[in-house]
């Protein structure tokens, strides 16, 4: 009961911590901002984002365009809201994928050791050995080239650093004493791992995981950006700046916006995590 | 590290032949005769079993032969050769762009902790780590090379100057001096310029933020306080004590981000129409050409381990401490 408070306290310092930390109150502001854009798209939104309207063909800004309109006369600033949809969906399918996995992988490598770890962390380092757009991008190839695909294959690409960190720490967890008094109980190992290891490996992970959902994001706007993601006219952010980077000339506005939201979002996720770690991880501050 | 070599070949091989779609038909159209696509298929050997393709394969890569591309018909190995130069050129730019710059602001912040330069490039640094490349080359070709025509938008050299140039090596800042052609020298590394800002930010930002908290540490340190206390001036201090015990870290992060240097001039070379690997790869995975993208992900790879290996090479020269504990 005792050690129940203690933790109930910590939780709480942390949750003050966090809201006096300015990066992490303005990280979560962007983040959340564009949290409700995306939920609220139907009602931001003044057109229709598939839309195009040949006549409003490459309008700049205006009252009835915000952000103008590109080659075929489709509303920028709508196409930007639902593309807000978009990038969050990735962001959250592939962190939940990449930190399942890796946690799963990371956990049995670390806590039985042996062979299985051996082979585990060997398979992780091969993909590390790749930089990983180049990966992910014969993974899609693999898998044929539409988003869901490429959501796909950023979730395997960061599979291994997830793996990486767990098993770190839970060779550290492995060997405290509270977890050799519950193996001297006789507690299953699923029950060890449950309740004493992974626990206590959260502090790292959710500073990891949220570093990694902007870093899902860029990722997943990149290859979209190289044409192997988003289909052609989605309202993708990374695949918008595909498709108008030949009219940056003649109508910077239609490159300039999607960049700057994947900017925002991606700044949201970093400014955020590094206050988790700041908070969280007093030994790593970096 | 030949072993893990072996297992990334093993990796990619298989990877590759996960590859939807049969290679034969691929390259022979859809409307080709049974017997030509029975023909081709026994010349490619993609009739044997697959443990005999992966020897096969092994065999090969021992001779450094990595089979034709479909599409071009040339051999992989020499397409490599023509097009890694052009990436290399671009990296190695890049690099030594965000080593200087990066090492110089995680100076600046260090020696200005909690003040407002500390803030500015800390800030500076977490928007770098932020920054689509793909978008911030976009922008610097508008500013600089259409609003103010000073930088070329793409390529490695203007055409006229091209023809004159005999491409003995394809590292065109070599190239270019070979054939004491010092207009077309100066034009090579014009058009380097935008392209290495642009895939050199994110490794810029990363060195600031690593060198920044590594030297804060190290500053701390009762040396450094000696130093101080023997009157030695303020920059010999942080200069020539600190900043050699604390670049450890800062070669870490370097030669990992040699990691994302190759994945990010996929993107960098798509924007400035770079001739280099990157673009190559590219079509080859648009193409599936198979042997090409099989050729091209083993040998980034292989680059990449390299450095490693000379990373964990230099740490011995910066810390001696390594040296001797492995001399033992």
């Amino acid at each position: 009961m005792e050690e129940r408070k203690g933790e109930i306290a910590s939780r709480r310092r942390a949750y003050r911590q966090l809201l006096r930390h300015k990066s992490a109150v303005i990280g979560a502001s962007i983040i959340l901002f564009f949290v409700i854009v995306a939920i609220f798209a139907p009602l931001i939104a003044t057109h229709d984002p598939r839309d195009a309207d040949i006549m409003a063909r490459l309008k700049g800004w205006s009252k009835e365009h915000y952000f103008g309109t590109d080659k075929v006369g489709r509303d920028i600033f709508s196409r930007i809201v639902y593309g807000s949809q978009i990038s969050i969906k990735i962001g959250l399918f592939a962190m939940t994928f990449s930190v399942s996995i890796g946690t799963l992988l990371g956990t049995i490598a670390g806590y039985y050791g042996g062979r299985l770890d051996n082979g585990i962390m060997r398979v992780m380092d091969m993909m590390l050995a790749m930089p990983s757009i180049l990966l992910a991008m014969v993974i899609v190839t693999i898998l044929g080239q539409n988003l869901r695909n490429a959501i796909i294959a950023v979730s395997i690409v960061y599979i291994p650093q997830y793996a990486r960190i767990l098993r770190a720490s839970v060779l550290k967890i492995r060997e405290l004493e509270y977890v050799m008094s519950a193996k001297v109980i006789g507690a299953s190992d699923l029950r060890i791992i449950m309740t004493a290891v992974l626990p206590n490996c959260l502090a790292p992970l959710i500073v990891l995981a949220t570093l990694g959902m902007g870093g899902a994001i860029l990722d997943a706007a990149g290859l979209s950006f190289l044409g192997l993601g988003a289909e052609i006219g989605e309202p993708e952010w990374g695949a918008m700046l595909n498709e108008n980077r030949a009219l940056i000339r003649r109508a910077p506005w239609t490159v300039m916006t999607p960049g700057v939201a994947i900017f925002l979002v991606v700044l949201g996720f970093n400014l955020l995590g590094d206050a988790l770690r700041d908070v969280l991880d007093p030994q790593v501050k970096t | 590290m030949l072993l893990s070599l072996f297992g990334v070949s093993l990796l990619v091989f298989f990877m590759v032949h996960l590859i939807p779609g049969d290679a034969a038909l691929i390259i022979l159209g859809e409307r080709a005769s049974k017997e030509a696509l029975t023909e081709l298929r026994k010349e490619m050997g993609l009739d044997k079993p697959l443990y005999q393709q992966y020897g096969k394969f092994l065999w090969d890569l021992a001779h450094l032969d990595l089979g034709r591309s479909f599409k071009t018909r040339q051999p992989v190995i020499d397409e490599i050769k023509r097009y890694f130069p052009a990436t290399v050129e671009l990296t190695a730019t890049a690099m030594g762009f965000s080593i200087v710059f990066g090492i110089g602001a995680g100076i600046i912040a260090a020696v200005n902790r909690g003040k407002f330069w500390d803030y500015t490039t800390m800030f500076g640094s977490l928007a770098g780590i932020s920054m689509p490349i793909f978008w911030l080359g976009l922008m610097l070709i508008f500013v600089f090379a259409y609003t103010l025509p000073i930088f070329p938008s793409s390529q490695r050299l203007d055409t006229i100057l091209d023809l004159d140039i005999q491409h003995r090596t394809h590292f065109y800042l070599i190239d270019t001096l070979l054939a004491g052609n010092f207009a077309a020298f100066r034009n090579a590394i014009w058009h380097l310029i935008l392209p290495a800002i642009t895939l050199g930010t994110v490794p810029l930002a990363i060195i600031a933020r690593m060198t920044r908290s590594s030297l804060l540490e190290v500053l701390n340190q009762p040396y450094i306080m000696t130093a101080h206390a023997k009157g030695l001036p303020k920059w010999v201090v942080i200069l020539k004590h600190a900043l050699k015990n604390s670049m450890i870290p800062v070669l870490t992060v370097i030669g990992l981000e040699f990691g994302y240097l190759m994945g990010g001039a996929i993107l960098t070379e798509h924007i400035f129409s770079w001739p280099g690997l990157g673009s190559w790869l590219r079509a080859a995975v648009e193409a599936r050409d198979i042997r090409p993208i099989q050729g091209g992900v083993l040998f980034v790879a292989t680059v990449f381990m390299t450095i490693n290996l000379i990373v964990d090479l230099l740490y011995a020269y910066f810390d001696p401490r390594i040296r001797i504990s492995e001399g033992k």
